[in-house]
């Protein structure tokens, strides 16, 4: 069986963390493949819902990344975030998906380093964790049926 | 408004673990802006049930509808298809609500997703705090508009009681609101006011005299 690549879902606001991915790419930093950007105005865009349909929709894991504290564009929309993402992880531990597979990131436009950092971090402690539980069941599934449309 | 706090998950997850296909119904009124069952939070709860039932042999379909307002029938007319086509409904408005949609539509299953919690209002962001007693005679006219009713602990008429410390009170982590009633008169000198006894409530107005009604002809439609 091949090896678990995880899906990560990284929600970046473009204030921050977006230019710093850019940087990173400028300097030829190389973080793993299995995050998937996803361009935000702003970190306080993020809602519970949407970190939820990630999951739904396929995510073993997601994580926001918004400006360093204080230093929001819109003044207090990672602080928003920070406080949507701890209760998204209340939500997904009573749901069985496992609220250590969402995380909240602080990071600035020049931290282009600290990006590659937190991709690897991010996608090293998903991969320990394994697939979520519904991309598990889809996988023994697939096995039982032989079915891997 | 209505303030109402979302039950626990799990308590609503066993509640619907019989159930295939639910229609979630969210209210736009009290509800929503005490954000616990708008659509915001009806959207939240059926992408929870979803991933939850997903994990297991019996992954559950869900309808996401949110009214005007859940008690008052026209509005509940509108969702007679939906309902036709549902195992349950989750009502994620107050107990007025719930009752409204299982009078509603008798031959279903009315699950409440909610915790009815007090008549109160939102002092910041994020925090409600009851303030009426629904006592049936309001009497905020002699308390310079702080309800002793809803806001003591003891619903003290004549306060305060010798339970209130440096303006706390003694059962439980608030302010006393005698403290509070006192403060107030004070600054609006009116003091004296507060000298006359109030006698006992009438009580039958309340609650405690039954489910109440109200009514007024000219509005009834009707001959």
């Amino acid at each position: 069986m091949s090896e678990f690549q995880p899906k990560i879902v990284a929600f970046c606001c473009y204030y921050c963390a977006y230019s710093a991915a850019d940087l990173a790419g400028s300097m030829r930093l190389q973080y793993p493949p299995t995050i998937r950007m996803i361009e935000q105005p702003c970190s306080g865009r993020i809602d519970i819902q949407l970190i939820l349909q990630a999951f739904e929709d396929g995510a073993d894991g997601v994580y926001v990344a918004g400006c360093l504290e204080g230093d929001c564009h819109f003044l207090k929309g990672n602080y928003r975030a920070k406080r949507r993402v701890a209760e998204a992880k209340k939500i997904l531990d009573d749901v069985g998906i496992g609220g250590e597979r969402v995380e909240m990131y602080n990071l600035s436009g020049s931290m282009g380093p600290r990006f590659a950092e937190v991709a690897h971090e991010m996608h090293d402690r998903i991969k320990g964790l394994g697939p979520s539980p519904l991309n598990k069941r889809a996988t023994k599934k697939e096995v039982m049926t032989g079915d891997c449309s | 408004m209505i303030v109402a706090e979302q039950k626990p998950f799990e308590e609503i997850a066993k509640m619907v673990e019989i159930f295939d296909k639910v229609l979630i119904l969210g209210c736009n009124e009290c509800v929503t802006v005490c954000l616990s069952g708008g659509e915001k939070e009806v959207g939240v709860l059926a992408t929870s049930l979803r991933l939850y039932r997903k994990q297991g042999d019996r992954p559950i379909t869900t309808v996401e509808e949110t009214l005007v307002r859940q008690c008052e029938w026209e509005y509940l007319d509108e969702i007679e298809k939906l309902v036709e086509d549902v195992d349950c409904i989750i009502s994620m408005a107050c107990g007025v609500g719930v009752q409204f949609v299982a009078e509603r539509f008798p031959d279903k299953w009315v699950i409440p997703a909610l915790d009815t919690k007090c008549a109160g209002g939102a002092v910041e962001h994020g925090l409600w705090e009851e303030r009426c007693g629904m006592c049936g005679e309001c009497i905020l006219h002699k308390t310079g508009g702080v309800c002793p009713v809803a806001r003591c602990s003891k619903r003290i008429l004549n306060g305060p009681c010798g339970g209130s410390q440096n303006g706390k009170c003694e059962v439980k982590d608030v302010d006393c609101i005698w403290d509070q009633i006192y403060k107030r008169m004070m600054a609006l000198g009116r003091m004296d006011q507060l000298m006359e006894i109030e006698l006992e409530k009438d009580w039958s107005k309340a609650r405690d005299g039954g489910p109440r009604k109200m009514s007024r002809e000219e509005v009834m439609i009707g001959e």
